[in-house]
């Protein structure tokens, strides 16, 4: 054996390992959101490659074992708020957020979870809870005792942004549309998608997967939405690994079904199709064959659309949208590493001008800005970002992830949208307009509800 | 300021060599009331004690080859663990079988573990992979033994400290030069201080030689012949661990079969081979080769893992065929020669051989001796007493430990001095104020200074910065804080030049701070440098070159005292500008 066939200059696969790749530049540290604004938080370099080497079991995945002996002595580690953008940034490749939110996870396994992070996991059974009770569970959300109540005992700020409840949910709408877990009676994949509708669509903005649908089917796909539970990134992000693997596995079960038939899976929250392409791989460790599969097979809406685009495959008579959009492009959009196409998509729509906010984080990301002792510090990471928007005047502004949706609207009072609501309107605006020139059309002002008065 | 510490010109033993079995002799025979004095040519720690692969043996490894070892292993394994707690890291180990590795031994591994006292589990193999999940996945059978890891320098400061508290001395960087003889009686001994060239002349009643692999040389001046040989082995350092147990390959003990997590890295080893000169040896390529492709048997992953350094140690071991009658045989890991009985020196003592986990032993049977001798009659107390410093809950040390503390006193990255290994400014301070004067390796022995990933590249500055700003506001007296040990030097004669001068300028002179400051610098660098080079690849490299990049490219280190050459070829010096220079105007 020569040197030079021992000498290994790639770096490991597994999280913890990538800790190996740091040079200790400190560029995380400078594009860390979190680290920004607080010196409770003393960034990814600490946190993610340094404190990595001195956690034991490191390499175990959380949870994954009775005996788990994962342990990091860092508290610290649990104000990182999994933006992502640290890991993006770095140009050795360590999975900075990745080992952050393990340490988090190890910091909880084993023990008894919080009630309030158990809480913000269970999507499915609050959205459940929540719609079956929708005006008595709406009314306690606007309620100021009642927020003060969770604010208390269970450690949600009163002033986070708790979406409302739409009844009845979205899974109740879909008409005649495939919905089977069985490929049986399904249209052949050339001529259809599966939608990935996640919780937010189905529990409080079924009008997002409403316009989804429209799109999709607009461009002579038919939707098919078989059965899902929660993709499970709550209950990761609150480092619950075993409930996420469990939710996990029911989705991979119906979806590799499809995605192996050459269906392609997509899916309108930025969240729940990152963790369909790669935490539950990377995170829950699921890494066989059914999770490639679906992970191969998983689309962005607007990364879908954008690719019809490339292959001239898109309808674009798109109507005029007359409007100055503030667009966000979130966090967990960066991670894809899909670039931003919901701009590239906009710059299709005729009359719609829409601005890149070009700010890193919201500072919700997911449900750690919903958290009592971070809503400041979430609120702070955001702050330039609503400065921009309130700035611009603007009444309407698109982002593709529903959390900062709710972020940001409280905090500017903004009307926030998706971005396939935004093509949506564009459509109908078409419509509106006649088949006959519709790039060129003027709307009619109530034709498009995007457009601000006078717009 | 500190004193200047003048030797004693009378004392009752005089140990050569401050490692761990001089340390443990120095406490033991001050335990039992005599006033001793204990020199190292270098610092307390730097001989073989200082560079061995960290591994408390349960004894398992030495189960079919030399199972009185074995037995001894385990029973000092036992007392370590109850007088170091603070110096152990409970990691455990494990005998894994690879395929590699004979069936027959594998089969009559646990019978001979029972034999020799040692505690050993058939554990599944399926729960060895859920815990070390990056452990070859044909390992066959796994058994669970008592190793643990074991810290060196903390080890050995414990043990100085408890004889300090007797009156007994442990002093560094003083070098024994002469012995000289009156018939069979040693009458004095002349002892070098190694960084100001002063010599001084002892008396002592009594000499013990526990200077390892060095024993040759210290029973030569004493005009003893005694046959070393020494054995280099090789390391290789990565920078974390992919196991929190100890793994050794259960098989006839070879080369590059064990990997030991040590604090936040890492250790396989090690090789051996024979060297002439303990002070000379060279990490060669094919060594470094054969660990990565044996260690490969334990983890595949191996060379996707970034190794850190590589580093070497020599073992003391004793070539000479024991008899009963000259040479007391202990048993084949230690041999406790009485130089009385074997070359007639009346009042002369060696210990050579053996391993870090008996030291104790070895150092209790040592002093036995010499208290027979002497004619002491109170017994050994070391291995019931627990060590000083050792917290008052007497845990065991944890990985975690280090962080834990500093996230339970603030946390936060702005008191790091080290990154890596988290050395705070308040650790540095206080060791800076404890051990002044010292170069920074010696800081680093006692801190971890320098010791992650980054080697020095973002520490280095910050303490010797630190250092230059503690002698200017006087709170440090100027000294030489630079790489102060010396070049090997030939035995006899003794060094007539100073090797490296410490210098105690009580008054700093304008500009001292920061010239000390500089030289520290670079003498740490290169030392770090050093251990890199044989690993020089991968993201190692890249690291060297951001290193070089902050102190050649950046600080302009290649103007300072010795800073043209980083030793590691990455640095150019001041390069001729081709073509005219673009002159500022
Ligand atoms: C590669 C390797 C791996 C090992 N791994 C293990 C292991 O995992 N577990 C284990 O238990 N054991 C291990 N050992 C064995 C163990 O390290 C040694 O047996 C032990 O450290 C010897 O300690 P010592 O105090 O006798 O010698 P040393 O630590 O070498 O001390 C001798 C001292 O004498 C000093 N000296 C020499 N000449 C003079 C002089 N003229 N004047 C003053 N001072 C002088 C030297 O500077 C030195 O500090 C390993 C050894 C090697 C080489
Ligand atoms: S950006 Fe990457 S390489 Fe640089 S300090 Fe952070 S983790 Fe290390
Ligand atoms: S994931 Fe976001 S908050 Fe966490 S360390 Fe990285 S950049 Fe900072
Ligand atoms: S990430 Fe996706 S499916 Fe999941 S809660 Fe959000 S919306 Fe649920």
């Amino acid at each position: 054996m020569t040197i030079a066939e021992v000498v290994g200059a790639a770096s490991a696969e597994a999280i913890g390992l990538s800790a190996d790749a740091c040079l200790k530049c400190n560029v995380c540290n400078t594009v860390c959101p979190v680290a920004r604004v607080t010196d409770l938080f003393p960034g990814p370099k600490y946190v993610g490659p340094q404190a990595q080497r001195f956690r034991l079991g490191a390499l175990l995945s959380p949870g994954t074992g009775e005996d788990s002996v994962v342990e990091s002595p860092d508290k610290t580690v649990d104000y990182c708020s999994g933006c992502g953008v640290c890991s993006t940034a770095c140009p050795a490749g360590v999975k900075i957020a990745e080992m952050n939110n393990r340490a988090r996870g190890a910091n909880r396994s084993g023990h008894v979870p919080r009630l309030r992070d158990w809480l913000l996991g269970q999507t499915d059974l609050t959205g459940w809870a929540g719609v079956l009770t929708a005006p008595i569970a709406n009314w306690s959300l606007h309620n100021r005792l009642f927020r003060w109540l969770i604010d208390r005992f269970i450690g949600i700020d009163r002033r986070a942004p708790l979406p409302a409840f739409k009844a009845p949910p979205f899974r109740w709408r879909l008409g005649k549309r495939h919905r089977s877990a069985q490929l049986a009676g399904a249209p052949p994949p050339e001529r259809a998608v599966v939608y990935f509708h996640g919780c937010a669509a189905n529990y409080y903005e079924p009008h997002v997967a409403a316009a989804a649908l429209e799109v999709l089917e607009r461009n002579g796909y038919e939707v098919i939405v078989p059965p899902q539970v929660c993709c499970g990134l709550p209950l990761i992000s609150n480092g619950l690994y075993g409930a996420a693997r469990g939710r996990a596995r029911r989705n991979l079960e119906v979806l590799a079904r499809y995605a192996r038939a050459g269906y392609r899976i997509v899916g309108t929250s930025t969240s729940c199709t990152h963790t369909l392409k790669s935490e539950y791989r990377e995170m829950l460790d699921l890494d066989d064959a059914d999770a490639r599969a679906v992970a191969d097979a998983t689309w962005d809406i607007c990364e879908f659309l954008l690719d019809l685009h490339d292959g001239d495959n898109l309808d674009t008579a798109f109507g005029t949208v007359a409007a100055t959009l503030p667009y966000h492009a979130p966090c967990q959009l960066r991670s894809h590493g899909i670039g931003l196409p919901a701009l590239d998509l906009f710059a299709l729509v005729p009359g719609l001008e829409a601005i890149d906010t070009d700010h890193d984080c919201c500072g919700i990301a997911g449900t750690y800005g919903l958290k009592k002792e971070k809503y400041d510090i979430a609120m702070a990471v955001g702050e330039p970002l609503f400065r921009k928007i309130r700035s611009m005047g603007a009444t309407e502004a698109a982002c593709d992830s529903e959390t900062c949706r709710w972020q940001i609207a409280a905090a500017t009072g903004a009307r926030l949208r998706h971005p396939v609501e935004i093509l949506a309107d564009a459509y109908r605006a078409a419509d509106v307009a006649g088949p006959k020139s519709p790039a060129r059309t003027e709307p009619a002002a109530r034709s498009s509800p995007t457009a601000p008065a006078g717009g | 300021m500190i004193a200047e510490y003048s030797l004693p010109a009378q004392v009752d033993v005089l140990i050569v060599g401050g490692g761990a079995t001089g340390a443990g002799i120095l406490r033991d025979l001050s335990r039992r009331g005599l006033h001793c004095l204990l020199v190292d040519k270098g610092d307390l720690g730097t001989g073989t004690s200082g560079r061995y692969h960290g591994l408390l043996h349960s004894g398992a490894r030495y189960v079919a080859k030399d199972p009185l070892a074995a037995r001894e292993c385990i029973v000092e394994n036992r007392v370590v663990r109850r007088i170091a707690p603070a110096c152990v890291e409970d990691t455990g180990g494990l005998f894994v079988a690879t395929p590699d590795d004979p069936d027959d031994y594998v089969t009559e591994f646990p019978d001979r573990c029972a034999a020799a006292g040692i505690p050993c589990e058939e554990v599944s193999v399926a729960d060895v992979f859920r815990r070390e999940p990056a452990l070859n996945r044909s390992i066959r059978r796994a058994f669970r033994v008592p190793d643990a890891s074991l810290e060196p320098w903390q080890l050995i400061e414990a043990n100085l400290r408890d004889a300090e508290n007797r009156d007994s001395r442990a002093l560094p960087y003083r070098q024994v030069v002469e012995i000289e003889r009156n018939g069979a009686f040693i009458s004095s001994v002349s002892v070098a201080d190694v960084r100001s060239g002063t010599i001084d002349r002892i008396a002592p009643r009594f000499v013990v030689s526990a200077a390892g692999a060095w024993a040759g040389r210290i029973a030569a001046l004493a005009g003893v012949r005694l046959d070393m040989a020494p054995g280099k082995g090789t390391m290789l350092v990565y920078n974390q661990r992919m196991t929190d147990t100890v793994v050794n390959r259960c098989h006839v003990p070879g080369d590059g079969d064990i990997m030991v997590p040590v604090h936040t890295v890492a250790i396989l080893g090690t090789t051996e081979i024979s060297v002439p000169d303990p002070d000379i040896y060279d990490i060669e390529r094919h060594e470094v080769a054969q660990l990565v492709a044996e260690g490969e048997k334990l983890f595949p992953d191996l060379r996707n893992l970034r190794i850190l350094r590589a580093y070497a140690g020599v073992r003391p071991l004793y070539s000479e065929e024991p008899s009963g009658s000259d040479g007391r045989e202990i048993s084949r890991a230690h041999v406790v020669l009485d130089h009385e009985r074997r070359d007639g020196v009346t009042n002369f003592v060696s210990i050579v051989g053996g391993k870090l986990t008996t030291y104790r032993l070895m150092a209790q049977q040592t002093s036995d001796l010499v208290c027979q001798k002497i004619g002491v009659d109170a017994p050994s107390t070391t291995a019931a007493e627990v060590l000083p410093g050792q917290g008052s809950e007497r845990a065991y040390y944890w990985l975690g430990d280090r962080l834990s503390q500093h996230e339970a006193t603030g946390g936060g990255d702005a008191a790091l001095i080290c990154e890596c290994e988290f050395v705070t400014r308040p650790a540095l301070d206080r060791f800076l104020a404890e051990n002044w004067p010292c170069s920074l390796d010696d800081v680093r022995r006692g801190t971890r200074l320098g010791m992650g990933p980054c080697q020095g590249a973002f520490c280095t500055f910050r303490a010797a910065g630190i250092v230059a700003e503690a002698i200017a506001r006087r709170s440090l007296p100027a000294a030489e804080v630079g790489f102060v040990e010396p070049p090997p030097p030939a035995e006899p004669p003794p060094p007539a030049e100073p090797l490296g001068a410490i210098v105690g300028r009580d008054e700093p002179t304008r500009g001292d701070d920061a010239e000390l400051a500089e030289r520290a610098m670079v003498a740490f660098l290169r030392e770090r440098y050093k251990g890199t080079r044989p690993v020089a690849w991968g993201r190692q490299l890249q690291e060297l070159w951001v290193a070089t990049g902050i102190y050649w490219g950046t600080l302009g280190v290649d103007a300072f005292e010795g800073g043209a050459d980083n030793g590691q070829g990455t640095a150019e010096a001041s390069p001729r500008r081709v073509g005219g220079a673009r002159a500022a105007r």
